[in-house]
């Protein structure tokens, strides 16, 4: 069953500076019930935006999204629901808990929005601070409590309605690394359940990989991909997915006959394969962690520096004009100046990034 | 080997008594127990003191004269309905401007910020001039045009102060506020709206509360304004009688004439407004005695503005008309009668003249020593307590000696106190009381009195700047060999220099258009710019006093415009 339904949305702004700007472009989308959806992009790329429309806040340019069975927006038919109408869990980045207000009103706030009995409000907070491991801390003020107790509030506020979708709007950014983990933890143990669907808005592709059953990765208020974790990672469709998501080495190659060149040296090649077609100018995507070396056989390059990993040794290799990131296990011990030979696996292969997009993203930047 | 001792090592072992932060703390206590200190002793001294002993009598005698306890709840009353008017006016507006989609705001926010610039007094002898029984002139107008036989509007009474108070206060509020609600975390409303809370429900129950401490804030300014002003009450009120705690002990002072029994009532009235004073600050601070709340958090977010459909248009009208009546119509209603040949003409073009202007300035010694006199006395304030207040908040921050709250707590005192009470206590002190020392009746006690008053002003601003300079600056430079007065002059000063010159203005502006203390302590060479506008208002030359009132007007805008300029060139550098 489809819990949220976007169509055609679209946004832009008019700003002074910038003239207008579209911050998401034609979205179409469809989030099944009971999933954990990501929202995975750089800073600007519209993600935020895009939650915020489903959450009410903001209006849409054009298009129309559902709830459920229900239109919430729609800029044709004049159609447009109050966040507080829309019955959807929300945490923010930066909490929003309430200073003035108790632990427990912070959490019975919702419940007595809707003028529950009282009787009912105590046992559904008391019930949803269990599940937060908030019980005990009733009477606080959340400016007595640490960051990781606070996010544990609005996770609390935000689920003691037992809502049917969760929007989640970078909720552990604002946490330090090991209580990101737990957290993380949680909203998923929490989810199993109670079968509610998440939007996850991040940029931080480890917590959307750990997260999520699919992700959207967005770049320039465009939808790039749309997968699993594994899709995107194993098969992304553009250079730009490929980087976002898990580190990358793009190699600006000539191919010729089949077999490719590195820029700056067209007598050793570094890949082969014959179904490829000729190109001046290609890219050559590769995982660090794919790219083996060895004193033996493959193709030949040159050691520029290493690096101990605890986990792994890290060797710049230098080919040509290039150079690459290698990560192999510590079997094989280069030194930096050493000749060594590579065998790339699965490369994907992109075109050079244009001027006119390169352009596009700075201006983003900016704003 | 002998040991070389420096300065420094000597006065951390002790014996060495004299050092530059010795001798600053010292040169601070003097100069605030000389300017604060003996004054509030002085009132005390009078008012429980008479001649031989101890005695309360004077307070019975005070407090059963059947006028003095009407001043006393006609001051309250004000207060009362002035700083509840104001505040919902203030927290409206603040709302209005600040979350709602209402357009033109560039053009309202400029608005709210002139009746920072106009004198209250100025603006109440407008209204005065509008709505004053039958003479005003709006009040004939609407009667003409109404066939009304009587004024519509009486200015002069306890009602029409209280409009002309919220009027010019509410901006109080509504910057505390506006400012609050600009800073605040947009997400603490939206997540009361994804919980289910309509709009009106989460202004109520989120951000009103958030915003209480900002509201109080302003509440205190506007009450201790509205408790200690004299302008407005004495504009308004003493046609029909009407008088409050500062004017009545104004009114006490001139009719003592300086007989020591006179001068001890006015003393003990004094006390008693304090006392309502400190009552006021006392229950304010009991009913908002919670903490503030760390309310700016989170990514920078522009607030969802709240659409006001419907009633957008309808209030744009209401808010335009408002700030014009407020804001523009006293001006506009000074400037004409400026140009009337005499007070109560119709302005027609037959009756308009300049010979106010050429009255003013040639041949009245009176009104061009007032200028002059207000310029003197605002530069020089504003260069002594420039000084003075640096080097207390040196003083406060840095060396931080013992007893260095004793001396924030003399210099902020002035502060709370009513100008009223802080001039009668110069001119108990400063009459030949120390020393021998008589500056009454000259412009030195005025000026005085002026640093009493504002130099807590330099001191905050001063101090906010100070905090912000990190002691590992000063150390990083005394490690490179520079003295400690060559670390003063070359890293901290250069560093608040900013806040220093801000400072000087926050002082120079309220001096020009000071009314409550010089109107009791000048003498016949040292009237102020705003004793010359009231005396000649008082003595029936409206139109003059009209004439003066643009000149004050303008030298202030021009002084405040070069204060943006210089602090909006600085910001930009």
């Amino acid at each position: 069953m489809k819990q949220i339904v976007l169509e055609h949305v679209t946004k832009s702004f008019t700003t002074k500076a910038l003239g207008t700007v579209v911050a998401v472009d034609d979205f179409n989308l469809e989030i099944e019930k009971g999933e954990c959806f990501s929202f995975l992009g750089p800073s600007g790329c519209g993600k935020t935006t895009t939650l915020r429309m489903i959450a009410g806040f903001e209006d849409l340019t054009k298009g129309s999204i559902y709830l459920g069975d229900k239109l919430v927006s729609d800029r044709d038919k004049n159609i447009y629901v109050p966040p507080e109408k829309r019955d959807l869990g929300m945490v923010f980045q930066a909490f929003a808990v309430w200073p003035h207000l108790n632990v427990f009103d912070n959490v019975a706030f919702p419940l007595k929005v809707k003028k529950l009995p009282k009787r009912e409000i105590v046992e559904k907070v008391t019930q949803a601070l269990k599940y937060c491991n908030l019980s005990g801390l009733e009477k606080e003020y959340p400016s007595n409590l640490s960051g990781g107790q606070q996010q544990r509030i609005a996770l609390a506020r935000s689920i003691v309605v037992n809502p049917d979708v969760l929007l989640l709007d970078e909720p552990l950014s604002n946490l330090d690394p090991h209580l990101r983990e737990s957290m993380r933890f949680e909203i998923k143990r929490l989810q199993k359940q109670f079968g509610f669907t998440i939007i996850f808005v991040t940029h931080d592709q480890a917590e959307a990989m750990a997260l999520s059953d699919r992700i959207l990765v967005m770049d320039m208020g465009r939808i790039q991909q749309i997968g699993t974790p594994q899709e995107l990672y194993r098969h992304p469709v553009n250079r730009f997915v490929h980087s976002f998501l898990g580190q990358s080495n793009f190699t600006n190659v000539i191919i010729k006959e089949g077999r490719v060149y590195p820029t700056g040296d067209e007598n050793n090649a570094i890949y082969e394969d014959s179904l490829l077609p000729d190109s001046k100018a290609k890219v050559m995507a590769t995982r660090p962690n794919s790219i083996e070396l060895s004193k033996e056989s493959g193709f030949p390059s040159t050691i520029v520096k290493r690096t101990f990993k605890t986990d792994f040794a890290e060797y710049l290799v230098k080919a040509g004009d290039e150079t690459l990131l290698v990560q192999t296990p510590h079997r094989n011990i280069f030194n930096s100046g050493d000749r060594c030979f590579l065998r790339i696996n699965n490369p994907a292969w992109y075109e050079p990034e244009d001027q006119k997009e390169k352009g596009e993203r700075e201006r983003r930047n900016t704003m | 080997m002998t040991a070389v001792k420096n300065k420094d090592f000597l006065k951390l072992e002790g014996k060495r008594f004299f050092s530059l932060d010795k001798l600053m703390t010292v040169l601070c206590y003097a100069a605030l127990i000389t300017v604060v200190i003996l004054p509030v002793v002085m009132i005390f001294y009078y008012a429980f003191w008479d001649g031989s002993k101890i005695d309360i009598d004077m307070f019975v005698k005070v407090l059963t004269q059947q006028g003095n306890l009407k001043a006393i709840k006609n001051t309250v009353i004000i207060a009362f309905f002035t700083t509840a008017i104001a505040t919902v006016v203030g927290v409206f507006f603040a709302w209005l401007l600040g979350r709602s989609d209402i357009p033109l705001k560039g053009l309202m926010k400029f608005l709210f910020s002139i009746p920072f610039m106009i004198p209250p007094f100025l603006a109440a002898m407008s209204w005065d001039m509008m709505f004053s029984g039958r003479g005003g002139y709006v009040n004939r107008l609407l009667m003409s045009v109404f066939h009304l036989s009587s004024a519509p509007f009486n200015i002069n009474s306890v009602a029409g102060i209280i409009v002309i108070e919220v009027v010019y206060y509410f901006p109080f509020v509504y910057m505390q506020v506006v400012s609050a609600l600009e800073r605040m975390d947009p997400t603490l409303e939206e997540s009361a709206r994804i919980a289910g809370a309509g709009q009106l429900y989460v202004i109520r129950k989120i951000t009103i509360p958030l915003t209480i401490p900002a509201i109080s804030s302003g509440m205190l300014l506007i009450l201790i304004t509205s408790l200690s002003n004299y302008g407005i009450p004495a504009m308004l009120g003493f046609s029909q009688n009407i008088f409050t705690l500062p004017t009545m002990i104004v009114e006490l002072m001139n009719r003592a004439g300086g007989s020591f029994e006179g001068i001890r009532e006015a003393a003990a009235m004094s006390i008693i407004l304090v006392v309502v004073v400190a009552i006021a600050l006392w229950g304010q601070r009991k009913l908002t005695s919670r903490g503030s709340y760390d309310i700016i958090k989170g990514k920078s977010m522009r607030p969802m503005l709240i659409k006001l459909r419907g009633a957008k248009y309808p209030l744009l009208v209401f808010s335009l008309i408002f700030l014009l009546v407020v804001v523009v119509a006293p001006i506009v209603m000074i400037l004409l009668i400026s140009f009337v040949k005499a007070y109560g003409l119709p302005f027609e073009s037959q009756n308009m003249t300049l010979a106010n202007y050429r009255r003013i300035f040639v041949g009245n010694i009176m009104v061009s020593d007032s200028v002059k006199n207000s310029l003197f006395l605002a530069f020089s304030a504003g260069l002594i307590c420039l000084v003075l207040g640096t080097m207390l908040a040196y003083v406060v921050n840095k060396i931080k000696p013992k007893g260095g709250t004793v001396l924030e707590m003399m210099a902020v005192l002035p502060y709370s106190l009513p100008g009223t009470v802080m001039a009668i206590g110069c001119m108990l002190a400063w009459s030949g009381a120390f020393f021998g020392i008589t500056l009454y009746n000259t412009i030195w006690i005025i000026l005085v009195a002026y640093i009493a008053r504002y130099l807590s002003y330099v001191l905050k601003s001063s101090s906010a700047a100070l905090q912000q300079v990190h002691y590992s600056l000063e150390e990083a430079a005394r490690s490179c060999g520079a003295s400690h007065m060559e670390t003063l002059k070359d890293v901290t000063l250069p560093l608040i220099k900013p806040a220093m010159i801000s400072g000087f203005f926050l002082v120079f502006l309220p001096c020009m258009r000071e009314l409550t203390t010089s109107i009791l302590l000048y003498g016949p060479n040292s009237r102020t710019l705003g004793v010359a506008i009231y005396q000649l208002r008082i003595n029936g030359y409206i139109t003059q006093a009209a004439a003066l009132s643009v000149v004050t007007i303008t030298l202030i805008i021009i002084c405040n415009n070069l204060v943006k300029f210089v602090i909006g060139d600085r910001r930009r550098k």
